[in-house]
């Protein structure tokens, strides 16, 4: 049984049809990408597993469960956690608050310690700027601190929206990096990108969505030889 | 184009003849003032020491307005309604009662600890469900309808509360350790006055701490925040805005015991007047803020109580002390005009949608 399943989803803003059906799987322990133009509906289909858009027809599954029977803030108790697209990060809270909030979930004062320590081993400058305002960080660090709070979490699942975005070059490798260092540890990712180029490179498959529809789905390696994906996304003529 | 600048022009002109005139009063009529120097020097501390336990009292209740601003973009016009329904209930069910048996005279301070319990579950109790069934349902139409809501409610609970209980004016018995004045130094103050500036203190400390500190307040900031964000944290942001609106109300009701105290008068509509000036407080102090609801309430509680004496009597203006109401309106309109987002806060109208 897949991890995550997606079933021909339909979802829409008003008349608006962003989602024309979308299915899609993600198996445990793997990293899948979602990659397409500005408008294709990657952030709606992110949004509507968090149970944030509703779905006009479709079910999603989550090992086995049907999601709809969740609220959206039940998601992160059963493993399910999300890097939302423009970082969503809590500009008033302190660098260390934001980090509580990712914590929210849990109950477990230690473990929620040892993540803590584990998660600024991993972003030491997180660490510097705990009790720091998370407004008055730079990008990088906004996106940082993103990522980490949805660590602490501790999901199985993670559901990230271009991370990548708006970040300078050397930034986007460590994020990838970071990407794949999380999947390493044994989180599955399901990860949305405008950045087909870096996200084919760290994932093991990838879907193609265009307005609202899957075109391709293979696997990553696949991907990055398919011609009109090269044309489209990978900018190779 | 020029015609455009002409228009910005005059605009400008009429605004800076606005504060001018405005400016030209307040100083012409304190230096009048100092130069006729009506009143002694108690009286002056005296006006101000009331002047802070008003404005105690609007902080108090200023509060609620701006944590569920902070939450919800909303101007919750019936928060004046929190305040008075507690003290109203707990008046006729507890402090009328306890009076007339005598236990108020034998143990005023556990009474008036019963008062306070009452109150605040009462106010609370409100809060609550009038979020619940008035503006939940609301929480995604466009801002004007729970706004509109939000008068009805008040009308609602004003009507309510005058059918469950009469129009009449209650009285609210004297508890006896508050009775008097009590000196301090060179000058005299009423007890009534020291209890409410004392109890205004603690709870608004009590009350950032929590904001601060607490689980449950972390929560209500992240949702002030961002809703959606804070629900994939796993925050129920239906309950947070319950607890916000709680939180709001406890502090509405703890002012209306206060309120009580000093005034000793219980009315049905005892809740307008104070909520404006609460609001006006919170606008003063900027809206979503805190420290803001707090410095705003005492500001306007001193300007209100100093104000008269200082900037309107020396302009001989009969019984200037009636005129406090409008030295307070005349305040919010100032700051709406040319700081709409008040000492610390951020704009009222702009930004977050
Ligand atoms: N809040 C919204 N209201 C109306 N239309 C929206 C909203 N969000 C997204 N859309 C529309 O839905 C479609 C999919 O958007 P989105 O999922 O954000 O795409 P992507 O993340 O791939 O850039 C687009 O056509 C977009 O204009
Ligand atoms: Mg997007």
């Amino acid at each position: 049984m897949p991890m995550l399943e997606v079933e021909n989803i339909h979802a829409y803003y008003g008349n608006i049809q962003a989602l024309r059906g979308i299915s899609l799987t993600v198996e445990e322990g793997e990293i899948v990408t979602l990659i397409g133009a500005n408008g294709a509906g990657k952030t709606t289909t992110l949004r509507a597993i968090s149970r944030l858009v509703p779905l006009r027809e479709g079910t999603i599954k989550y090992r086995g469960d049907d999601l709809a029977q969740f609220k959206p803030h039940e998601l992160v108790y059963h493993g399910i956690a999300m890097v939302p697209e423009g970082r969503g990060i809590f500009a008033k809270l302190t660098v260390a608050e934001n980090l509580d909030m990712g914590a929210y979930s849990r109950t477990d004062t230690e473990g929620i310690q040892e993540d803590l320590e584990r998660i600024f081993g991993l972003f030491p400058r997180l660490k510097e700027r705990r009790n720091q305002v998370a407004g008055t960080l730079s990008g990088g660090e906004q996106q940082m601190l993103a990522t980490a709070r949805a660590l602490m979490a501790r999901p199985q699942l993670l559901l990230m929206d271009e991370p990548s975005m708006g970040l300078a070059p050397i930034l986007v490798e460590s994020i990838f990096q970071t990407i794949q260092d999380i999947n390493a540890e044994g989180t599955t990712i399901l990860l949305v990108e405008q950045n087909a180029t870096m996200a084919l490179q760290v994932a093991h498959r990838g879907y193609v969505l265009q307005t609202g529809e899957i075109v391709l789905a293979d696997s990553a390696a696949k991907l990055q030889q398919n011609e009109m994906v090269q044309k489209a996304y990978l900018g190779i003529e | 184009m020029l015609q455009r600048l002409k228009e910005i022009d005059m605009l400008d002109l009429f605004l800076w003849v606005f504060r001018t005139v405005i400016l030209v009063v307040v100083v012409w009529g304190t230096i009048a003032t100092i130069i006729e120097n009506p009143y002694p020097t108690q009286t002056w501390m005296e006006t101000i020491v009331a002047g802070i336990a008003q404005g105690s009292l609007y902080a108090l209740i200023a509060i609620g307005y701006t944590l569920v601003y902070g939450v919800l973009f909303m101007i919750n016009f019936a928060h004046g309604e929190f305040f008075m329904s507690g003290i109203m209930t707990a008046t006729i069910f507890l402090a009328g009662p306890m009076s007339a048996s005598g236990y108020l005279d034998r143990h005023p301070y556990l009474g008036l600890l019963w008062i306070t319990l009452v109150t605040m579950v009462v106010s609370t109790a409100i809060a609550v469900l009038t979020e619940r069934v008035a503006y939940r349902p609301l929480r995604y139409a466009p801002r004007l309808v729970p706004l509109i809501t939000a008068i009805g409610a008040s009308f609602f609970w004003q009507n309510y509360f005058r059918g469950l209980f009469g129009s009449e004016v209650k009285p609210f018995p004297q508890i006896a350790p508050f009775a008097g004045k009590i000196t301090l130094g060179s000058i005299v103050v009423l007890k009534t006055h020291l209890v409410v500036i004392i109890a205004a203190i603690l709870m608004l400390i009590g009350l950032y701490f929590f904001v601060m500190k607490t689980k449950t307040g972390k929560a209500i900031r992240a949702v002030a925040e961002n809703k959606d964000v804070a629900a994939l944290m796993g925050i129920d942001v239906d309950r947070a805005i319950s607890s916000t609106f709680a939180l709001g109300a406890s502090m509405a009701g703890i002012a209306g015991v206060l309120y009580a105290l000093v005034f000793r008068q219980i009315h049905f509509f005892m809740g307008f007047i104070p909520g404006i000036k609460a609001f006006t407080a919170a606008v003063l102090g900027g809206i979503g803020s805190i420290p803001g609801a707090a410095l705003g309430g005492l500001f306007l509680g001193m300007f209100e109580s100093v104000g008269p004496g200082l900037f309107l009597e020396g302009l001989g203006i009969p019984a200037p002390h009636q005129l406090k109401d409008v030295i307070a309106f005349t305040m919010l309109v100032l700051v709406l005009i040319f700081r709409p987002q008040g000492i610390l806060g951020e704009r009222l109208a702009e930004e977050k949608a």
